[in-house]
This record gives C-alpha cells, structure tokens and sequence, in this order.
C-alpha cells in the first residue's frame, strides 16, 4: 500500500473515531444545561439528579472526543504537509480561533462545573455549563469553516505555490460553511435527544425513577422534535448548495451518469459504476432531482460522465451513505414526532413497544452523522480542496510508509481499548440510574 | 516586526503550555511515589482535576497557532519528528482519559492499571517534549532533498540531556504543586521531594547551560546582544529562589518554579530567533519567522484574536484556579466519594 492511501485511511479512522464521541458532546451539553437551568429556575430537586445523572454520562463520552481530536489537530501536519504547507494561511487560522475562543472557554468552564458544585453559587454553576456548551458549539463551528473551505475554497488567491487569504470574511460567512455548520450541529442535538429519550425509555420499562424520566423524555422529546426538522431542512439546503458548487459529489450522491434537463429521481437505484450506468432504476419521479438539488423542475443535473474520470469521486460508497443517511433522517422525523404525541398524551408507559424501539435508535443517529460525514469527504475525492488541490499531491513526503504503518496500527489497538471501555461504561453508568437525594445533596463532585 | 512578534507569541505559548502542563505531567510521574494509598493517590489526581484539560488547551493553541502563522514550520516540524509526535500523542490521549476511567470501575487492579497508565504517560511526553526541544535548539539536519534525520538521531546527547531537563523540571513543578494543592502527609512528602529534585535539577541546568554552548548556536544571539543575557539569568535566579522560598512560603516557591519554566524556554526561544527550526546542515534551509510564514493578511487577522481573546482567556482561567485555591485534604474526597469518581 502506498502513502496516500494509508495516510487517508488513518484519517478516516481516527476523524470517524473521534466523531462516535464529539455529537453526544455537543447535542448533550445543551440538554444538561437545559436540566440544570430547570433545577434553578424550579429548585426542583429531582432537576438536579437528573442533571448529575446525564452530566456524568456526558463527561465520560466528553474524555474520549477530547483526546481524540488532538490527533486530528496533530494529524495535518504529520501526515498531510504538503496540504498544511500549501493551505495553512487558510486553513490554520479558523484552527487556531477554535482553540482561542472556543476550546479554552469550554475546557475551562468544564473543570469549573465537574469540581464547582459546592464552590460556585446555583446560578454560577449553571452559567458554567451553559459556557461549556457555547464553547463547544463555537468550535464547531470553527472547524467547519475550516472544512467548508476544503469543498469550497473561497477568498483567496494563490501565489509562489501557497494559497493566500485575500479575505478572511469570504471564508467565514460562505453559505456552504453556515449550512454545513448548522447541518451538523442539529444532527448531534438529534444524538443528544435520541440518548437522552432511549437511556429514559429504559428505565421507564422498569418502572425505575418514572418521574424523573419522565421528565427527562419530555425534555428530550421536545429538543427531537425541533432538532429532527432542523437536521432535515438544513439537509435540503446544504444538498442545493453542493449541487451548486460540487456538482461531482452531486452527481456521485445521486448516482446520475448522464446530464439530464428536469431530471428524475429513481427511488431505488443499483449503480454500476464499471460500466458507468445504474443497473437498476425504479420507481422514477419525474423532475423531482432537479427539484430537490436546484428548486427549479427543469434544472439540468450535470452527470458523472460530463467529467473526466479521474475527477470523478467513488460512487459507490459515496451513493449509499447518502441514501443511508437521508433514509434514516426521515425517519427520525417520525419518531420523534411520535415520542412527542405520546409524551403529551401521556401514554409513554402503555406504549412499551415504543419504549424498548427508543432504546435500539439510540445508535441511529450516530450512523447517520457518520455516513453523513462519509458523503462530505468520499464524495469531495479525488480532491482535498474541491478543484485546487489532489489528495494525491497533499501527503508529508518526509514520512515512510512503514512510519504510517506502525502508526496506524497504534491508534487501532489504541482507539479499540478505549472505545470499548467507553462505550461500556457509558452502559453502565446509564444503565445504573441517578443517584438517591440524600447522597446527592453531600456531594461536591471530583474524580 | 509581524513576523517578530508572531514569532515572540509562539514561544510564548509554548512557554505557557509547559508552566502550565509541567505540573500536570510531574504530579502525574510523581504521585505514586508520594501517594501510598489509593485514597492518597486521589488527592494528588483531584488536585489536578479541575484544571489539567483547560492546560493542554494551550498545547492546542500552540499547535494552532504554529498552523495559523507559520504553516511551512508547521507541515515540517510535525511530519519530520512524525514518529516522536506519534508516540507524545498516543501519551496525551492515554493520560487524559485515565483521569476519567480510574475511578469508574471499583477494582483495587483497575486502579493501580491506570496509576500506572498515568505515571508512564506523564513522563514520556515530558521527556519527548524535552528531546525535540532540545533537537530544535541544536537544528534539524534538513537540506534541499528534505530531511535526513531518524527517529535514533533525535536521541543524541544533547536532546537527551534535555529531555532529563524537562522531566526534572517538570517534576520540581508538580512537586511544588502537589505540596501546596494537598495537606497532610501527601503535602508533605511532595515538599521533600521537592527539596530534594531541586540540587539534581540545579546540575542538570548547569550542564545544559554549558552543553548549550557546544551543541548550539544559541548564544550567538547573545553576544550579538548581551542585553538579552537578562533571560537566562532570571532563569538562574528563578531557579535559586525556588529553594530559598522553601523555607518561608511553597507558594512562593511554585511561582518561582512558574517562571523558571517559563524564562527556560525564552532563552531557547531569544537563541534560536529569527529560526523556528534551524538546519544543522544548510543554514539556508533553516526555517525562520520569514521564510516559513503566512502572508501578511493572515497574521493581522490572527493577532487581532490573538490581542483580543488571549487576556480573556488568562483572565478566566485566572479566575478559575481562585475557585479552587483551597488545598485538598482527605475529608474533601470522603464528601466527594459520594460521586464515585
């Protein structure tokens, strides 16, 4: 194997990796915020268990997408030089804003909220949890702008073989990066409800604390409702802004070979990429692609073969996240639409079939956000930054095959230890419940 | 003067990150030697707790900045010493997480598996540190075909010693740390660890001073301007007032520590100016504040956020270090046992 490709495969593994953790993170903070504000607000004490409940789960996924995305950070440099060398005047600047406004306020505020129970007034501590949570949905939206500049360079020039920022506001405010930022943002609330609702569903089948997870549902609940239809209207937006400026991941997402006028769109699709044609097209609504992608029946999609083939990224794999991701959106839509209705009828704990459904979708949206994430970056190929830069051309020329492969095999063994120990403490701690009152009052929080 | 004073923030937050994460890292190496019990080893662990990931923020930051300013540097310096930085983040992530997992399965084994985790994952990084460091003093040996250095090259003598000049540091700084976070016989046992780090640490400065001089071209800088002889020597002083603190006031003491650390890495960083990695074998392959550098456009809009959100930044965490200025004891943990932590 060569460089490129071990290089990409490390970075797919430890970007996906490190992407299991960082939506629960970002989706989970605003709704322990959300509970510990009621706490205040309410001086409900039943708030505050279920605030230090979700919060513990929350800090134990939080450890893991922290230290993970040091490697990302890391990862630029080692194994993508020649890109870091030929963007970083683009690209390292919204990294180190990430840092400065975000990451600091987040680490920071979190050290204070873990160990400031007793040190911190009420109010105090739950505008710490609240910085926490803006802190981390600012670095997400840094590092999208970073990323949106890769699948759509804006603002600049190049020059002596370097891009140049001519204007840094170009390149913060594009369309493409507000919309791929607030995409992936209500997609990680919909993995924050959805945990929150399906680790309630469980200890409602058990009858285990009914009114505090009740109550936590109901939170849950209302944030899906919002988050879902969110995620789903974004999504619309977003897919128009990459037919507009990426049209091969268009193409690719879509499996469309030939550029049609007012083009179909087939509900079920087998792509045959070898002989660059679908084997299988059925059930076709008219116009309904062109539609969807540029919100005008007759618009023309461009097909892949309109582009050269080494331009063209793998569609394939780039087709089925798609489908895979969009079909699961629908989905979630529904779902949460049904846990709101029976939430205020009041029927959760006769409906148990729903409640153990909410319990197995708990995964869901994970896979979504990971295929999600598979579409942006497969379908951006062969590009590193959508037609300037091959990712062919971006790799460090100073690092051995065998340095990547050992390097490689360190974050697998590595990542599998501590997923696995994650996730099953994750488990456990969910599975365990909140605390009693009394032991609640006397604690002050630490490690 | 852009490039200058870009060059003056990146030794500055390097200089931050290792004040800040030298006492991580040496109370992490130190504490199962001054903690005998898994009650005492928690109390060194909580000190750190509220504070140890708001400090690696500024490695963050660093990294960041180092992208941000001088990406040439950055692409160089990170896929040259691609197999020492493997194994300083594979440490990072090993340290970080063994602070949340330790105390959440109650195992007399699990727990000693992670103060294992923590002891050894401290001191390789604090060492790694060190040697590439020390490397970056001594030049990198790169030329027009790129870089010719392996990973057995970086472990020459000089990196080597200072490396052990990190890690004793490092240790000195957590010690005194771990002496003024905690109370009892915890506290106690760091300030005579601290005592006695501090006459081995003082002859491996001694020697690195020297040493410098042979290996480097650092006080070049120097004699060219004998003003900035200055820095090393409030290093020096820094360092002999760790000791002379000790007998009225710890606190005291650890600030001295704060600025030995601190004025350590500026007399690296006023040496190596204007390089941010210089070549051993072909001064005009060096990497410098100049040659290495984002344009113009790139540094005015990074040194406004720089201007702008750093003194807030310092000004909370400030605030946060006030929130937990009381010294931990036992009875602390015993209330906060209830979180099972």
């Amino acid at each position: 194997m060569d460089a490129v490709l071990l290089s990409r495969i490390q970075f797919a593994m430890t970007a996906l990796f490190h992407f299991i953790f960082v939506p629960l993170t970002l989706g989970l903070v605003v709704l322990v915020a959300i509970m510990e504000t009621k706490y205040v607000t309410s001086g409900d004490e039943v708030y505050l268990r279920m605030t230090k409940f979700f919060g513990k789960l929350f800090l134990i996924n939080f450890a893991l997408g922290l230290v993970t995305g040091l490697t990302l950070e890391f990862q630029f440099g080692m194994n993508w030089a020649r890109y870091s060398k030929f963007v970083g005047d683009i690209f390292g600047p919204p990294l180190a804003i990430e840092a400065t406004v975000a990451f600091f306020l987040e680490s920071t505020f979190l050290g204070v909220w873990i160990f400031g129970w007793k040190k911190l007034s009420k109010k105090m501590h739950a505008v710490s949890i609240w910085l926490v949570a803006f802190g981390t949905n600012i670095s997400a939206l840094w590092i999208l702008i970073a990323n949106s500049w890769m699948q759509h360079p804006v603002g600049y020039v190049v020059k002596g073989g370097k891009a140049h920022f001519v204007d840094f506001m170009d390149a913060a405010t594009q369309p493409f990066a507000l919309l791929e930022f607030t995409h992936t943002i209500t997609a990680a609330y919909v993995v924050g409800a959805f945990f929150v609702m399906g680790v309630s569903a469980y200890h409602l089948l058990r009858n285990n604390e009914v009114d505090l997870f009740k109550k936590a549902f109901k939170i849950g609940a209302a944030f899906s409702v919002f988050a879902t239809i969110a995620v789903f209207l974004t999504g619309d937006l977003h897919a128009s802004e990459v037919a507009k400026t990426q049209p091969t991941k268009l193409a690719a997402m879509e499996s469309v070979w030939n550029t049609q006028k007012g083009a179909p769109m087939y509900l079920f699709i087998v792509p045959n990429p070898k002989e660059e044609k679908n084997s299988v097209e059925a059930i076709g609504i008219p116009k309904a692609l062109s539609i969807l992608a540029y919100h005008n029946p007759n618009a023309t999609v461009k097909g892949l073969k309109s582009f050269p083939k080494n331009d063209r990224p793998p569609v394939l794999i780039t087709f089925l996240s798609f489908r895979t991701m969009v079909g699961l959106g629908t989905l979630f839509v529904l779902i949460a639409i049904f846990a709101y209705a029976y939430m205020k009828r009041d029927a959760l704990l006769d409906k148990r079939w729903f409640l153990r459904m909410m319990i197995y979708a708990i995964p869901l949206p994970y896979l979504a956000i990971e295929f999600g994430w598979i579409v942006a970056e497969v379908g951006r190929q062969p590009w590193i930054v959508y037609g300037l830069m091959k990712t062919a051309n971006a790799t460090s020329t100073a690092v051995s095959v065998s340095q990547i492969v050992m390097s490689l095999i360190g974050f697998v063994a590595l990542y599998s230890m501590l997923g696995i120990i994650d996730i099953y403490l994750l488990i456990k701690y969910a599975r365990k419940g909140p605390e009693s009152a009394e032991k609640i009052t006397a604690e002050s929080g630490g490690y | 003067m852009l490039n200058t004073i870009w060059f003056a923030i990146w030794g500055l937050l390097w200089a931050v990150y290792f004040m800040l994460d030298g006492f991580d890292f040496g109370a992490g190496i130190l504490h199962p030697f001054i903690a005998k019990n898994d009650v005492e080893r928690r109390l060194v662990i909580n000190t750190l707790g509220p504070v140890w990931d708001g400090n690696e923020v500024w490695l963050v930051t660093a990294g960041g900045a180092t992208f941000a300013a001088f990406p040439t540097t950055y692409a160089y310096m990170f896929s040259y010493l691609y197999t020492p930085l493997f194994f300083i983040l594979f440490s990072l992530i090993l340290r970080g997480v063994s602070f949340e997992f330790r105390g959440k399965i109650q195992s007399e084994g699990w727990a000693k598996f992670w103060d294992f985790i923590i002891f050894l994952f401290s001191f390789l990084p604090a060492l790694l540190f060190g040697v590439a460091f020390g490397n970056i003093f001594e030049g990198l040996p790169m030329d027009a075909a790129g870089y010719h250095g392996t990973l057995i090259s970086l472990l020459n003598p000089y990196g080597l010693l200072t490396g052990i000049f990190f890690v004793l540091l490092f240790i000195e700084h957590g010690a005194l740390w771990v002496a003024i976070k905690s109370t009892g016989t915890v506290s106690d046992r760091a300030k005579a660890v601290a005592s006695k780090t501090w006459i081995i640490l003082l002859i491996v400065a001694v020697l690195f001073l020297i040493y410098t001089k042979f290996a480097t071209l650092l006080y070049n800088n120097y004699f060219a301007n004998p003003v900035w002889f200055i820095v090393p020597l409030i290093a020096v002083i820094s360092l002999l007032m760790i000791k002379v603190f000790m007998k009225s006031s710890y606190i005291k003491s650890f600030y001295a520590s704060c600025l030995t650390i601190l004025s350590v890495v500026f007399t690296g960083i006023v040496g190596l100016y204007p390089n941010l990695i210089p070549s051993s074998i072909d001064k005009a392959y060096s990497l410098t504040a100049f040659n290495s550098s984002s344009g113009p456009y790139t540094l005015k809009i990074m040194l406004i956020v720089v201007v702008i959100f750093v003194p807030i930044v310092i000004a909370y965490q400030i605030w946060s270090y006030k929130v937990f200025s009381k010294p931990l004891s036992e009875e602390d943990l015993h209330d906060e046992e209830v979180e099972t932590y």
